[in-house]
C-alpha cells in the first residue's frame, strides 16, 4: 500500500455527519482534490487578502511584520549606540533619545518578540499537530489586523514626534498626567492595551488548537516540544496580558478621566503600577523564552537525529517555569524599599527558577552528546544560544541576590543581562528556527555559507556589544542616560560596544540578503530536507492550502521516524467545506468533526472599529461610544449564527 | 575530557577584553574635580563591602558553573560520535544520561542553595548596619527634584539646619542616615562606592544608611529614569575627617557673607532685583524661594548643574546666561544680563563661600 492509499483511522467514524462515504476506499475514490483545493482557496485580489483566514497566510504575514519591526527596533538601537559612542554627544537630543529608547523597548517586546513567537505558532502549530487550520480562523485574522494597526499607529506617533518617552515600563508618576502632559504617553497606554488584545486572542487560538485539533493518536505525551512550549506560553499570556491590560487601562483612566489610582495625595500609590506592570513584565520574559526553548528542542532533535533526552523533564520544566514565572516580579522592585522579608522570599523564588532552566540546558547538552550531529546553521544558532543563554541566566541568578541587586539594578549590568537572555534566549533560537523552517515555508533552502557568516557575525557582534556593558554597570553607568561626561571614563567600553553593534548589524544584514537571495535562487527543498521527525515535514514544502490531503494519524512521539508506508490517515472529512477532526484533549481520540468558518470581511471591520475606539480616545472621548457601536455591530454580524447545514449544501449524497 | 576554556565571564577572566578593561581603568588616573570614585567594586564603606563580598561569591560560583556547562557543551559537540545509524538511543546510554543529568541538577541545587545562603547573610549584615532612627546619628534629608538633589542636614534646632544641593558631606567612619523623599517623580539614590541604590518614591519615605571608611569624593547618580534630563542628575558624597566635617557644617550654618567690595554689593543688588529670587534662597537676604538650589554657600560647592560642570567663574557665567546649553531641559531659564551687571553678579556669587 502507498501512503496515497489510506487505511481507515479507526475512529474517523466517530464523525457525526455522514456526508462523505464511510469506507476508506470509497472515501479515497470520492475525495476530489480539485474540490478540496477549491474549498481551502481564498477569494482572489485585495478583498481576498483582507478576508483571508488560512493560518499559513496569516502566519507568514505575522512573521514578516514582526521581522520588519525587529529591523526597525534594531535601527533605533543603532541610533542609541551612535549617540553613546562618545561622551556628551549631540547626535540625539535628550528628548529624542528618551523617545528612542522607549520605542526600542516597546518595539522589541510588544511588536517583535511576543508577536513573533505567536506568529511562528500560528504557522507551525496546526501543521505540527496535523490539522488544517487554527481553531478560530477568523479570530486569527482579527488578531493580525489589530497587531498591524497598533504597530503602525505607534510609529505614526513616533514619526510625528509624539512617540512615548517615559520608558517601555511607563512608571508613574512620570508617565502620568502631571509629568507627561501631551499625547505621548496616551499613545503608549492606548496602544499597549490595544496590542495585547492581539496577543490574548492569539493565545486563545493556540490553546484551543493544541488541546482540541491534534491528530488522532497524538496524546499529550507525544506532543512535539514546540507545541508544548506554545501551550504553556499561551496559558501564561492569558494571565499576564490580562494584567497589563488592567494596568494600562488604569493609566488611561488616570490620564484621560483624572482618576487617582497612583496618586499618593488621594490615597493611591505609584508602587501599584510597578506591581501590576511587573506581574505582567516578568512572565513576559518567559513568554518570549519558553517558545524559543521549544524551537531549540525541535532543532536539536532534527540535527542530532535522536529523541530528545528527558522529554518528561523538559515538559515539567516548561510548566514549572510557567508557574514560577508569575512569582518573582518583585525582583524588579528590590530597591523600592519593600520590607526585607519580602525581598528574601522573592530572591529565593528568583533563584528557584534557575532549576527548571538548568534542567532544560542539561537535557539539551545530553541530546547533543548522544547525537549524530549535523552541524548546519540551525544547530550553530542553537549552540550559540546555549552559550549566551547560560551566561545571561547566571547573571540573572546574580541579580536575584538582593544586596547585589541594589548595586546592579538599573545599570548597564542589567542591560547586559537581559540582552543576554533575550537576544541569546530568543533571537538566536528564532534565527535558528528560521533557517530550520524556511524550507517548509517557502520550499527553498537558505544558503548554508551565508548562514555561517550570519551566525558568526551575530555571535561575535553580540558578545562584543553586550559583554562590556557588565563592566560599565559596575563602573556606575545607569541605564537610560542619553549621554555621559568624559570624566566618568565610560568612553572606551561604550565605543567597544558600539563597534560590536556594527558587527551585529552586519550579521542581520547577511540574514536579510540570504533570505532575499534564497527566495528566488535557493536550492529546492523536498518535503523533509532535514529528516526531521514532526508532522509539518510530512506536508509539502510549502504546504498545500489544506495542509494534508489526509490528515495524519500518530503512533509515537517522533511520528515521521516511526512511520510505516501503510500508516493510517484520517478519512471522512468533507472536501466541500473547511472541515477538521476534533479530538479529545488528553488522549487525542477522535471526537467529532467541525466546520471552520470561512473567510469574512468582518474580522477586518471589527479590527478597524477597535482601532478607532482606542486610537480615537487619545483625541476625544466620543471615540468610546462611536467605537463601541461600530464594534458591537461588526461583532454581531461576524458571529451571526449560520444554519448548521448552510455550509454543507453542496455536500454529496452519502453513498 | 577537554578542559573547558571559560569564557571571560566577568571582571577578572577578561582575556579577550583585557585591553578594553585596561583602557577603561586609565581615566581613573586623570580625573578632574567633576567626578569622584564611582566603582561598585572598590567599596569605600561597610555596606558596599558586604555587597562586594557577596558579588565575589556569585562571581566565582557562576564562573565555575559557566565553565562546566560550556565545557560540557563544547565536548558534546567536538567528541567523536560513533553512534549507530538509528534514531533510537541504546538503553545503557540512556541510563547513563539520566545519572549525569541528575547529578548536574543536584549540583545546580547545591550552588543555588549556597547563593541563597550568601544572599541571606549579606542581607542580615546590611540590616545590622541600619540603626534606629532616633539614635542621634547624623540625619540628612535628601529630596529628589528634576533634575537635582536638595540636601538638608536635620538638627533639632531650626537655626542649625544646613541646606545645600548635589553635594553631601559626611564624616569619615560614622554611620549616616539618609531620609529619601521626592518632590516630583521617582528617582533613585545611588553612590556605587558606598552602597546600592534606594528609590525616592512619591508618598513614601525611604531610608539608607551610609558610611565611608576613608576620606574621598564619591560620585553618584540618579538611577531611576526620571524624564528629560535623567542623565545629568548627579551628586557627590564628600567624606572627610570628623573635625574638618564639623568645620564645614559650622560654615554652612552661617548666613551668606556680606558683600566686601563695591562690585559684590552691586552684584547682590542685581541678584535681588532680578528673577533669581523667584527660585533661589540666599540666607541673610530677602531671597527665600525653594524652587531651586539654596545658594547661600554656592561658592563652597565644587560643581554646577548637579555635577554637570565645575564651579568656575566661566562656567558660572555660562550657567547664568545659557543654562539650557549646558544642561538642556533643566528648569533654570536663561538670563541675558548685560556685562555691567553680569560681572558684579559673578563677583557676588563667587563670594558666597
Amino acid at each position: 500500500m502507498t501512503p496515497q492509499d489510506p487505511r481507515p483511522c479507526d475512529a474517523a467514524s466517530a464523525a457525526s455527519d455522514a456526508a462523505p462515504p464511510a469506507g476508506p476506499r470509497a472515501y479515497d475514490a470520492w475525495l476530489d482534490e480539485a474540490s478540496l483545493r477549491r474549498t481551502w482557496t481564498r477569494a482572489p485580489g485585495f478583498y481576498g487578502w483582507l478576508t483571508a483566514t488560512d493560518h499559513k497566510e496569516i502566519g507568514r504575514r505575522f512573521i514578516a511584520t514582526a521581522f520588519i519591526f525587529f529591523l526597525v527596533g534594531g535601527v533605533l538601537a543603532a541610533l542609541m549606540r551612535i549617540q553613546l559612542a562618545s561622551p556628551e554627544n549631540t547626535f540625539l537630543s535628550p528628548d529624542r533619545y528618551n523617545q528612542i529608547f522607549t520605542m526600542h523597548g516597546v518595539t522589541m517586546m510588544f511588536l517583535f518578540a511576543v508577536p513573533m513567537m505567536e506568529a511562528a505558532a500560528i504557522y507551525l502549530v496546526p501543521l505540527m499537530v496535523g490539522t488544517r487550520n487554527l481553531a478560530f480562523p477568523r479570530l486569527n485574522t482579527f488578531s493580525y489586523y489589530i497587531y498591524l494597526f497598533g504597530g503602525i499607529l505607534l510609529y505614526v506617533g513616533f514619526v510625528l514626534d509624539i512617540g512615548p518617552d517615559a520608558g517601555w515600563f511607563a512608571y508613574v508618576p512620570l508617565a502620568g498626567p502631571e509629568f507627561s502632559p501631551g499625547k505621548r504617553m496616551d499613545f503608549w497606554a492606548e496602544i499597549i492595551t490595544f496590542l495585547e488584545i492581539s496577543a490574548l486572542v492569539g493565545a486563545v487560538e493556540i490553546v484551543a488548537t493544541v488541546l482540541k485539533l491534534r491528530a488522532p493518536g497524538m496524546t499529550l505525551r507525544r506532543m512535539p516540544l514546540f507545541v508544548w512550549a506554545m501551550l504553556v506560553t499561551s496559558v501564561m499570556i492569558v494571565f499576564a496580558m490580562a494584567t497589563v491590560e488592567t494596568a494600562s487601562v488604569y493609566l488611561i483612566l488616570e490620564r484621560l478621566v483624572g482618576t487617582h489610582f497612583f496618586n499618593p495625595a488621594q490615597g493611591g500609590d505609584p508602587l501599584l503600577w510597578q506591581h501590576a506592570f511587573w506581574f505582567f513584565g516578568h512572565p513576559e520574559v518567559y513568554i518570549i523564552f519558553i517558545p524559543a526553548t521549544g524551537m531549540v528542542a525541535q532543532i536539536l532533535i532534527a540535527f542530532s537525529q535522536r529523541p530528545i533526552v528527558g522529554y518528561p523533564a523538559i515538559v515539567t520544566a516548561m510548566i514549572a517555569t510557567g508557574f514560577l514565572g508569575f512569582g518573582l516580579w518583585v525582583h524588579h522592585m528590590f530597591t523600592t524599599g519593600l520590607p526585607w522579608i519580602g525581598l528574601s522570599v522573592f530572591a529565593i523564588i528568583s533563584m528557584l527558577i534557575a532549576i527548571p532552566s538548568g534542567i532544560q540546558v542539561f537535557c539539551w547538552i545530553a541530546t547533543l552528546w548522544n547525537g549524530r550531529l549535523r552541524l548546519r546553521t540551525p544547530l550553530w544558532f542553537v549552540l550559540g544560544f546555549i552559550f549566551i543563554f547560560v551566561l545571561g541566566g547566571l547573571t540573572g541568578v546574580m541579580l536575584a541576590a538582593v544586596p547585589f541587586n541594589f548595586q546592579a539594578h538599573d545599570t548597564y549590568f542589567v542591560v547586559a543581562h537581559f540582552h543576554y537572555v533575550l537576544i541569546g534566549g530568543a533571537v538566536f533560537p528564532l534565527f535558528g528556527a528560521f533557517y530550520y523552517w524556511f524550507p517548509k515555508l517557502y520550499g527553498r533552502m537558505l544558503s548554508e555559507r551565508l548562514g555561517r557568516w550570519n551566525f558568526w557575525l551575530m555571535f561575535v557582534g553580540f558578545n562584543l556589544t553586550f559583554f562590556p556593558m557588565h563592566k560599565l554597570g559596575f563602573d556606575g553607568m545607569p541605564r537610560r542616560v542619553y549621554t555621559y561626561l568624559d570624566e566618568t571614563g565610560w568612553r572606551p567600553l561604550n565605543q567597544l560596544s558600539s563597534l560590536g553593534a556594527v558587527v551585529l548589524a552586519l550579521g542581520v544584514l547577511v540574514f536579510v540578503v540570504n533570505v532575499v537571495r534564497s527566495l528566488r535562487r535557493g536550492a529546492p527543498a523536498g518535503d523533509n530536507p532535514w529528516d526531521a521527525d514532526t508532522l509539518e515535514w510530512a506536508a509539502a514544502s510549502p504546504p498545500a492550502l489544506e495542509n494534508f490531503r489526509n490528515p495524519p494519524v500518530v503512533d509515537s512521539r517522533y511520528p515521521l521516524w516511526t512511520r510505516t508506508p501503510d500508516a493510517p490517515v484520517v478519512v471522512g472529512l468533507s472536501d466541500r467545506v473547511q472541515e477538521a477532526l476534533v479530538t479529545i484533549a488528553i488522549d487525542a481520540t477522535p471526537d467529532h468533526r467541525t466546520v471552520f468558518p470561512g473567510p469574512s470581511i468582518w474580522p477586518f471591520i471589527a479590527a478597524c472599529s477597535v482601532t478607532l475606539l482606542f486610537f480615537g480616545t487619545i483625541f476625544t472621548l466620543w471615540a468610546v461610544p462611536v467605537g463601541l457601536v461600530l464594534l458591537t455591530t461588526s461583532l454581531v454580524v461576524w458571529l451571526w449564527p449560520r444554519h448548521p447545514d448552510a455550509d454543507r449544501d453542496e455536500a454529496p449524497p452519502a453513498s | 575530557m577537554l578542559s573547558p576554556r571559560p569564557y571571560p565571564l566577568l571582571r577578572y577572566a577578561g582575556a579577550a577584553l583585557a585591553p578594553a578593561l585596561l583602557l577603561a581603568a586609565l581615566p581613573d588616573l586623570a580625573r578632574a574635580g567633576l567626578v569622584g570614585e564611582h566603582d561598585a567594586l572598590s567599596p569605600a564603606g561597610p555596606q558596599a563591602m558586604h555587597i562586594d563580598r557577596l558579588w565575589r561569591a556569585l562571581l566565582w560560583g557562576c564562573t565555575a558553573v559557566f565553565a562546566l556547562v560550556t565545557g560540557a557543551l563544547v565536548f558534546a559537540v567536538v567528541q567523536h560520535h560513533p553512534a549507530p545509524n538509528t534514531h533510537d538511543l541504546p538503553a545503557p546510554a540512556r541510563r547513563r544520561v539520566v545519572r549525569v543529568i541528575s547529578f548536574a541538577v543536584g549540583l545546580c541545587v547545591a550552588v543555588l542553595s549556597w547563593f541563597t545562603a550568601e544572599t541571606l547573610i549579606a542581607e542580615h549584615r546590611l540590616r545590622g548596619l541600619e540603626r534606629p532612627e532616633d539614635d542621634g546619628h547624623l540625619t540628612i534629608l535628601v529630596t529628589g527634584r528634576r533634575w537635582w538633589w536638595d540636601i538638608r542636614y536635620e538638627f533639632p534646632q531650626a537655626s542649625d539646619i544646613v541646606a545645600t544641593a548635589n553635594e553631601i558631606h559626611i564624616p569619615v567612619g560614622r554611620p549616616v542616615h539618609l531620609r529619601l523623599v521626592t518632590a516630583d517623580v521617582i528617582h533613585s539614590f545611588w553612590v556605587p562606592a558606598l552602597h546600592g541604590k534606594r528609590d525616592l518614591i512619591p508618598g513614601r519615605e525611604n531610608h539608607l544608611w551610609l558610611q565611608a571608611d576613608r576620606p574621598g569624593v564619591y560620585e553618584g547618580q540618579c538611577a531611576e529614569f526620571c524624564g528629560y534630563q535623567h542623565a545629568k542628575m548627579r551628586l557627590l558624597v564628600i567624606a572627610r575627617p570628623e573635625d574638618e566635617f564639623h568645620r564645614w557644617i559650622a560654615e554652612q550654618r552661617l548666613p551668606a557673607r556680606e558683600p566686601a567690595t563695591e562690585s559684590e554689593r552691586l552684584g547682590r543688588e542685581v541678584f535681588l532685583k532680578s528673577s533669581c529670587v523667584m527660585c533661589h534662597t540666599v540666607r541673610g537676604t530677602g531671597a527665600a524661594s525653594r524652587a531651586g538650589p539654596d545658594l547661600t554657600h554656592l561658592a563652597s560647592r565644587r560643581t554646577l548643574g548637579a555635577v554637570s560642570v565645575p564651579n568656575t567663574r566661566g562656567h558660572l557665567a555660562g550657567w547664568i546666561l545659557d543654562p539650557q546649553g549646558i544642561k538642556p531641559g533643566n528648569h533654570m531659564p536663561p538670563h541675558a544680563f548685560p556685562a555691567e551687571e553680569l560681572h558684579p553678579l559673578l563677583d557676588y556669587l563667587e563670594s558666597l563661600k
